[in-house]
C-alpha cells in the first residue's frame, strides 16, 4: 500500500516537471537560437509576458485557442523585430534593449489589459474552445494495466495539452535545423565569427534577423501556454521571472539544444519537489526548506559558470553589434 | 487639436471638482487594482454603496507601482479630501511620513496600524474567519485532508493558514492540511500559473478542499479546482460566483464596510485602532445561491456554532501575529 502510494507520488512529480518545463523549454530554445546567432536575449521574459497577453485576449475575443495562440506569436515577434531593430540595424546594446523589452512588456500589458478589460490588467476567464485541453493519447486506457510501463504512458507520457507534445518536438527539430542544415551552420557560425560568414557572401544581418524572429515565434509559444493552457486567463506579471530562470537553463546547458533539454526538465524537476515536498526531511536529521529547493537552479547556474563543472563558452561574437569593414 | 481640448477641459474639470470637493472623501486602491476581484474590489463595493445611498461623490485612484504612495497621498491630502483611505499594508510607511503634515486630514488605513493622531487603522481577526471556513472544509472533505495555498509568505498569510487548521483540526482532530506559500516576493500574489500547479500537486496528496489566500494568485487556484472537479474556498471578498458548484465557500472581509463605515462617518471619522471581527460583521463566511447545495444543513449549525462560541469567547481561536507562532500544524 505504502509502495503504490509513493509510486503515485512518483507518477504526479514526473507529471508536473513536464507540465512546469515546457515554458522553459520554449523560452530556452528561442535564447539557443538568437544567442547562437551572436544576439544576447533577456528579453525572453518580455516577449512571452506580452504573448501570454495576446493570446489569452486574443482567444477571449475571438473563442479560438489556436487563433489566440497565433495572436500571441505575432505580439512577441514584433517584440522580437523591436529588439532585431535597435541591436542588429542601428547597433544597439543588445542587453539594454532586452530590458527595455521587459518593461515595455510589464507596461503595455497592464495598461491595454485595464483599458479593454478593466479588470486591473487581467483577461476574462477562458473556457470551452478558447482554452487547451488535455488530450489523451490513444491506448492510454487500455494500456495502463501494464505494470510499471503503462501507468507511466498514461499518466505521465498522455494527459497533456497540445503545446506540451510540441515543445518537446521543438527539441530535435531545433537540433536537426542548427547541426543538419546549411542554414543551421551559417547560423552558427554568425555567432562565433561574423566576419568569415560576411566574407563567404552571406548576409550576416538577415541571418541574425531570422534568429531573432525564430526566438520571437518560440517565446510567443510560451506566453501562449502559459496563459490558455497552463493558466486561463492572463494575470499581470505572469511570466514571474520564467525567462530568467530558462536563460540560467541556457547557460547551463552550454548553449546546446539536447543539454537544454536536460536542464530544463532538472529545473522543472526541482519546481516539482518543491511544490509537492515543500520541507523535506532527511531521515530525520534535518530539513531542507522549502527556499533551497526553489534556489538550486541558481545555485547550479553559478556553479556551471563558475567553472567547476565543465565549462561554460558563450557564442564568440555574442553580444558585439557585427560592423563591416570599410 | 481635439486632444490638447481634451486635456484642457480635463484639467479645467478637475481645478473645479478640486474646489469644490471640500470633505469628499477619497480611496487609493493597492496594485492590485479596483478589479482584483478579491481585496480591492471589496473596498471598491464600499465607496460605490457609500455613493448610491447619500448620491455624494469620491475621487479614487488605483497604485500603478510602489513610487506613488505617497505622491498620491499628498496630493488628496492637498486638494482638500477627507477622509482619505486607502487599502492594503504597503501604504504603512508612506502614511506614517504623510500623515503629520496634514493634522487636519483624518486618514484610514485597513490592514496595517499607523499610530498618528489622525489616522484610523482597521485590522481584521482573519484568523476567526479561517477557523470557520477550516471547519467547513474539513466536514466537506471526503479524503479528510484539505490544503491552503498563500501567496507571500509573510505573517499576515501565516494568519490565515494558522486559523484555518485550527479550524479543520476542531472538525476532526486527525485532519490532514497540506500547506503550501506560493512564494517570498511580491510576484508571489501576481502567479496563477504556480497556484493552478500547487493545486494539482495537493490534489495528488489528497486534497479535496482547497482554500487560496493568494490575490491574483487564487485565480489560478479556483480554476484548477474547478477543472480537477474538487472544491475551493475563496478569501477577501465573496468569490462563490466565480465557479458555481465548485466553490465551498468564501472567506469575507468585509473591507467595503470599513471603508462604507469611514466614508460615511465623513470628516469626522473616529481615529485610533479598529478591529472588525465576527462579532461586528467584519469577518464572515459567505452563503448565497451558488454554495447553497454545497454546504449540507450539519455543516451550517457547525459552522453557526462555532461562529458563536468565537463571539462569546468559549472558542479562543489563536493568531499567529500575536507571537509569531502556531500551536497546531
Amino acid at each position: 500500500m505504502e509502495n503504490s502510494h509513493s509510486f503515485v507520488l512518483l507518477l504526479v512529480t514526473l507529471n508536473q516537471t513536464i507540465n512546469v518545463s515546457v515554458v522553459l523549454i520554449f523560452a530556452g530554445l528561442a535564447g539557443l537560437f538568437s544567442e547562437r546567432s551572436g544576439i544576447f536575449d533577456i528579453g525572453l521574459e518580455g516577449k512571452m509576458l506580452i504573448s501570454a497577453f495576446f493570446a489569452a485576449s486574443v482567444s477571449y475575443q475571438t473563442g479560438n485557442v489556436w487563433v489566440g495562440m497565433l495572436g500571441g506569436i505575432a505580439a512577441s515577434m514584433v517584440f522580437a523585430l523591436i529588439h532585431g531593430l535597435t541591436s542588429i540595424t542601428f547597433r544597439g546594446n543588445q542587453l539594454i534593449s532586452g530590458v527595455a523589452i521587459n518593461f515595455l512588456a510589464s507596461g503595455l500589458t497592464v495598461v491595454l489589459g485595464n483599458a479593454w478589460y478593466r479588470q486591473g490588467g487581467q483577461t476574462p476567464q477562458l473556457s470551452g474552445a478558447a482554452r487547451f485541453h488535455e488530450i489523451t493519447l490513444p491506448f492510454a486506457d487500455t494500456l495502463r494495466g501494464i505494470p510499471l510501463l503503462g501507468p507511466l504512458y498514461s499518466d505521465v507520457i498522455s494527459g497533456h495539452t497540445p503545446l506540451v507534445y510540441v515543445a518537446f518536438l521543438m527539441v530535435p527539430l531545433s537540433w536537426w535545423v542548427l547541426y543538419r542544415t546549411r542554414f543551421g551552420l551559417r547560423l552558427r557560425a554568425v555567432g562565433e565569427n561574423p566576419a568569415s560568414v560576411d566574407t563567404a557572401g552571406i548576409s550576416v544581418i538577415r541571418l541574425r534577423f531570422t534568429a531573432v524572429l525564430i526566438a520571437g515565434v518560440l517565446c510567443g509559444m510560451a506566453g501562449a501556454y502559459l496563459s490558455t493552457s497552463q493558466g486561463a486567463a492572463f494575470g499581470k506579471e505572469m511570466t514571474a521571472g520564467r525567462g530568467y530562470i530558462a536563460l540560467a537553463a541556457l547557460i547551463f546547458a552550454k548553449w546546446r539544444p539536447w543539454y537544454l533539454l536536460m536542464a530544463t526538465l532538472l529545473f522543472g524537476l526541482l519546481e516539482a519537489i518543491s511544490n509537492l515536498f515543500p520541507n523535506i526531511d532527511v531521515f530525520g536529521i534535518f530539513t531542507i526548506p522549502v527556499q533551497f529547493t526553489q534556489a538550486l537552479p541558481y545555485i547550479l547556474t553559478v556553479v556551471i559558470l563558475a567553472g567547476f563543472v565543465g565549462k561554460a563558452v558563450p557564442p564568440r561574437a555574442g553580444g558585439e553589434p557585427y560592423v563591416k569593414e570599410r | 487639436m481635439t486632444l490638447m481640448q481634451k486635456f484642457l477641459g480635463a484639467t479645467a474639470a478637475f481645478a473645479l471638482s478640486a474646489g469644490a470637493a471640500l470633505a469628499d472623501p477619497a480611496i487609493i486602491f493597492d496594485l492590485g487594482g479596483k478589479f482584483d476581484k478579491s481585496f480591492n474590489q471589496a473596498a471598491f463595493e464600499g465607496a460605490k454603496r457609500w455613493a448610491k445611498e447619500t448620491g455624494g461623490t469620491y475621487k479614487d485612484v488605483e497604485m500603478q507601482s510602489e513610487a506613488q504612495r505617497e505622491q498620491a497621498l499628498r496630493r488628496f491630502a492637498e486638494a482638500g479630501y477627507n477622509p482619505i483611505v486607502m487599502t492594503g499594508f504597503a501604504f504603512a510607511s508612506s502614511l506614517e511620513k504623510v500623515a503629520p503634515d496634514y493634522p487636519d486630514t483624518k486618514f484610514v488605513i485597513i490592514d496595517m496600524v499607523v499610530d498618528q493622531p489622525n489616522v484610523r487603522s482597521v485590522v481584521f481577526s482573519e484568523h476567526e474567519g479561517s477557523y470557520l471556513v477550516g471547519l467547513m472544509g474539513e466536514m466537506a472533505s471526503k479524503t479528510k485532508t484539505v490544503g491552503f495555498i498563500g501567496g507571500m509568505d509573510i505573517p499576515l498569510i501565516r494568519k490565515f493558514a494558522c486559523g484555518y487548521v485550527q479550524g479543520a483540526k476542531s472538525a476532526n482532530p486527525d485532519a490532514k492540511v497540506i500547506q503550501n506559500m506560493t512564494g517570498t516576493t511580491p510576484a508571489a500574489w501576481n502567479d496563477p500559473v504556480k497556484g493552478s500547479e500547487l493545486t494539482k500537486a495537493q490534489i495528488a496528496q489528497g486534497v479535496d478542499v482547497v482554500f487560496a489566500a493568494a490575490g491574483g494568485t487564487g485565480v489560478g487556484v479556483l480554476q484548477t479546482a474547478a477543472d480537477e472537479g474538487i472544491l475551493a474556498i475563496g478569501v477577501d471578498s465573496n468569490q462563490n460566483y466565480l465557479h458555481p458548484g465548485h466553490m465551498l465557500t468564501s472567506m469575507v472581509k468585509r473591507v467595503d464596510v470599513a471603508v462604507y463605515n469611514a466614508f460615511k462617518a465623513g470628516p469626522d471619522v473616529e481615529t485610533g485602532f479598529h478591529v472588525l471581527g465576527l462579532a461586528n460583521g467584519g469577518i464572515d463566511y459567505a452563503m448565497d445561491e451558488y454554495n447553497k447545495d454545497l454546504v449540507t444543513p450539519e455543516m451550517l449549525a457547525a459552522v453557526e456554532d462555532a461562529k458563536a462560541k468565537i463571539i462569546s469567547g468559549e472558542i479562543k481561536v489563536h493568531d499567529y501575529m500575536s507571537d509569531n507562532s502556531c500551536p497546531v500544524e
